[in-house]
């Protein structure tokens, strides 16, 4: 049995210990707004957040997370009290994604990284954000980043 | 006109009241019914429905993959009609016959003076598919949305619908129409302080015909055209609810796994260890097809892990032969042989014989894979003798009949459900049907939906690829310093035609190719030939302007007096660069120019060289001529889209060929531009107010060669094979002329 919360519920899987949390977020809760990228930690596409830390969940075993809060893009605003959080905010602001695809796991990376950091600098962005966008959004998440900065 | 075509407007009152407009571009011009006849089949290539609540909605024929499109087709729509922005409502258009793509078709068939679009050449001539079906699409690509079904479609019945409602408050007012007006959903009668909404007028309009050719607007009169709209597809993209096809999450869903023939064509010949797999948990069956097999299991990890365990092997071709140097080898002989004539003007041979001062390059670029970050996936589930699908495809049609043809079912019996493409580049159009054909034969053992989903090196190892290219170019000056001769014999002529056409005013050019097919599916690749011929055109171009000792800048504006958009354009980009102006120490620039899909884009790169000799870009400027800008910030997020995947592909992008299979299998060696490297981006717009140009693609064939062209400055080395991260330079300045 593995054992964890995810976005507030408590979660009780008959499932194997080593299957990647990726695969039990979405084919046995079918938490569907995780994505699947690369299956090898190099994409960052399937970021969610444990214990508040961002994690690629492709290669985190669910044993790995046994017992932990694990939140992820749909439980994003919720567990902040919001609508939408501020990251999510200037996301629309900024007109960030495009295709959108790899825009929860960027959401959460760069969430985690302004709960710990408010005014990353940009190697500090560009340390903590590894993500791969093919289409190319950067330019607007740093925008998007740095917007949040100042207001912080 | 060569094409005996037919545009109608079709306006019919719905269930409930309310207006619905369609807009084709053949079929029976009488019927006001939406349906279709066989025979004489209507390609619906825009509906609008105004409700008796005043809302409009539009339906968009095309695919959503990141390029706004659910976004601008509609605000041309609502721009015509004078719509309320508020009460526009926007859906997928349902994938069936009624919503071909005609207009589509049209626009490609006008702008190359051919029936079907080159870059269905594949799908046209494969026995699988009848040309009758390439007419029964609805493609995305070739950067054509916008300006093939927006400013034909979207407009035009945006415009015919408001004509009718005009009437229809004439009618009901009993005023002349010259004393109406309407704004934001209504129609005003200044003169006696009366108004009516659209909503309230639609199901009237519905009995007035209308007109195939209604007044449109001029620029001056927009009043969403050329506004930066926010996109109506991104909230869904920040909390987690866009549904891409990979999402499809059904009861009782089971999951494939497939292993391919690395060999592309190999067939499968022998599986082993199938009962052991059998015996896993929540294995349900082991699929063996032509080229591959797959696991199905209850959950995709599962079937992956199992996967793994079979022992499948392929049949030996001469294709395990192949590697990335015996396809270079192949493509030397075919140049040493027979070319194809592509463009002739002069006489170049004459010029380089009497000529002085010979210049020669052969250039070559690799194999790229697409690399779209949702991986490959089809759902299908057979049931009662039909059967659903859900994917994300650039050809929502296209796929469906794919499906029908494969299952041995009427295309009417396939339902397509639409969903968000996790990235397209051309990965997701129907010449890439591996995925789907893989997907619908496997859930074809199965009542309940299963969903065939690739891994990262499946979709790497399985692509339909930017063919790798060589390309040698001869130039020549008379005594003068002047070029007289061009000539470029290069590696398979794909799609658009002219992407090796150089726009510069030479006088003797001899442009030719030669055929050299391999075993590695062609696939179309955001630009397509544009992506290779750029980064040859503009760094061989350079290389004459060093030669000549000219400014590459100035050197090309002079070759450029009969065109005056490319110069305007490349000016805007040098003007914006401030072109070789107060660079720090050791950073030099680099331009390019090129014309694709309709627009003009010149772009100047800002480089220098990194302690450990490799290249790292600042800055790169883009200026862009895509006639009218309809969604201004869409044109600058498709820019700075463009260059980044243009600059992937130059420092990064390399698809090697081993023993007839690929080498590189995820992003560890497959890399793509992060955030670290993301150089700064300017764009610059440069309203022409000619046709508009596409936008999805233009952006990403300059930056090659802008780059380029700035590392032979830095370093005196002149860069003719791609990619960037397999050099390692020392900075050596060229001495500059000017």
């Amino acid at each position: 049995m593995a054992r964890f919360r995810v976005n507030g519920e408590e979660q009780e899987l008959d499932i194997e210990p080593d299957m990647p949390l990726l695969w039990a977020l979405r084919d046995e809760l079918g938490l569907t707004g995780t994505k699947f990228g690369c299956g090898v930690a190099a994409c960052g596409a399937c970021t969610v957040q444990v214990n508040g830390n961002p994690v690629r969940s492709c290669v985190t075993p669910v044993s790995a997370v046994e017992g932990t809060n694990i939140t992820t893009i749909e439980g994003l605003a919720a567990a902040a009290e919001q609508t939408l959080t501020p990251v999510q905010q200037a996301w629309i602001e900024h007109q960030v994604p495009q295709c959108g695809y790899c825009q929860s796991g960027m959401i959460m990376a760069v969430s985690a990284l302004l709960a710990n950091n408010p005014t990353p600098s940009d190697d500090e962005i560009d340390g903590a954000i590894t993500n791969v966008c093919r289409c190319g959004t950067y330019p607007r998440i740093r925008q998007a980043i740095r917007s949040l900065g100042t207001t912080a | 006109m060569q094409m005996n075509r037919r545009r109608f407007i079709l306006g019919t009152t719905v269930v409930g009241g309310g207006l619905l407009i369609g807009y084709a571009s053949s079929g029976p011009s009488k019927h006001r019914q939406a349906n279709s006849d066989a025979g004489d089949r209507p390609f619906l290539t825009t509906w609008l429905r105004i409700s008796p609540d005043n809302t409009v909605t539009v339906l968009v024929p095309h695919s959503e993959m990141g390029q706004g499109i659910l976004t601008s087709l509609p605000m041309m729509a609502a721009d015509e009609l004078d719509a309320d922005w508020n009460l526009v409502r926007v859906e997928q258009a349902p994938a069936t016959d009624l919503f071909a793509n005609g207009v589509l078709i049209k626009g490609f068939a006008e702008s190359m003076g051919v029936s079907i679009p080159g870059f269905l050449d594949g799908l046209a001539s494969a026995a699988t598919m009848k040309v009758a079906e390439i007419m029964n699409m609805q493609i995305t690509g070739g950067s054509s949305s916008v300006r093939f079904t927006g400013e034909h479609g979207m407009r035009v019945a945006g415009a015919a619908a408001r004509e009718m409602l005009l009437k229809a408050a004439a009618a009901r007012l009993d005023v002349p129409e010259s004393e109406l007006s309407t704004q934001l959903s209504f129609v005003h009668h200044r003169a006696s302080g009366r108004s009516l909404s659209y909503g309230e007028l639609a199901s009237d309009a519905a009995r007035f015909e209308p007109s195939a050719k209604p007044t449109l607007k001029t620029p001056s009169q927009f009043t969403l055209m050329g506004k930066p709209i926010p996109r109506v597809d991104i909230p869904a993209k920040v909390d987690g609810s866009a549904q891409y096809g990979i999402d499809a999450h059904l009861p009782g869903m089971l999951y494939a796994a497939v292993k391919t023939s690395p060999v592309f064509g190999n067939r499968l010949q022998s599986v082993g260890n199938t009962e052991a797999v059998l015996q896993r948990r929540g294995i349900k069956r082991v699929v063996e097809l032509d080229d591959a097999v797959a696991v199905v299991a209850d959950n995709y990890w599962r079937a992956k892990q199992a996967l793994a365990l079979l022992d499948a092997r392929f049949e030996t071709t001469a294709n395990d032969e192949v590697n990335s140097r015996s396809i270079y080898a192949q493509y030397e002989t075919a140049l040493q042989g027979e070319v194809e004539e592509d463009v002739v003007e002069g006489d170049a041979p004459a010029a380089l014989a009497s000529a002085t001062d010979i210049i020669e390059a052969t250039y070559r670029v690799p194999y790229l894979a697409h690399a779209a970050m949702e991986p490959m996936n089809c759902t299908v589930h057979f049931h009662d003798g039909r059967c659903d699908v859900w994917t994300g495809t650039q050809d929502n049609l296209g796929i469906r009949g794919r499906v029908a043809k494969v299952a041995g079912l009427d295309e009417n019996a396939v339902t397509l459900h639409a969903s968000y493409l996790g990235g397209g580049f051309g990965r997701r159009l129907p010449t890439g049907t591996n995925t789907i054909d893989q997907a619908t034969q496997i859930a074809s053992h199965f009542e309940v939906p299963v969903k065939t989903l690739w891994s990262r090196e499946d979709d790497m190892q399985q692509d339909y690829y930017r063919p790798a290219v060589t390309s040698k170019f001869r130039a020549a000056f008379d005594k003068a310093g002047k070029l007289t001769a061009w000539e470029n014999h290069y590696i398979g002529k794909n799609e658009p035609a002219e992407a090796a056409h150089t726009p510069y005013s030479i006088p003797n050019k001899h442009i030719a190719y030669a055929v050299s097919d391999t075993h590695v599916p062609f696939g179309a690749w955001r630009s397509v030939a544009h992506s290779q011929h750029t980064f040859f055109l503009e760094s061989f171009v350079d290389e004459l302007a060093h030669r000549s000792g000219q400014n590459p800048y100035q050197f090309r504006l002079g070759m450029l007096a009969d065109k005056p958009r490319h110069a305007a354009v490349l000016r805007a980009a040098a003007e914006k660069a401030g072109w070789e102006r107060n660079l720090p120490v050791g950073h030099a620039q680099g331009i390019a120019l090129q014309e694709s899909f309709g627009s003009i884009v010149a772009q100047v790169a800002e480089v220098s060289i990194n302690p450990d000799g490799s290249v790292r870009v600042h800055r790169v400027t883009c200026a862009i001529d895509c006639g009218r800008a309809i969604n201004p910030d869409t044109v600058a997020s498709q820019a700075e889209s463009g260059v980044i995947f243009g600059l992937t592909a130059a420092m990064h992008g390399e698809i090697t060929i081993a023993n007839g299979r690929v080498e590189q299998g995820n992003f560890p060696d497959y890399e793509m531009i992060r955030m670290r490297d993301t150089p700064a981006i300017d764009i610059v717009t440069v309203e022409s107010g000619e046709a508009l140009g596409g936008l999805g693609e233009p952006a990403t064939p300059p930056v090659a060669a802008a780059v380029a062209n700035a590392v032979y400055i830095l370093t005196g080395q002149r860069v003719r094979e791609l990619p960037l991260k397999n050099y390692r330079f020392t900075a050596a300045p060229v001495e500059r002329a000017v």
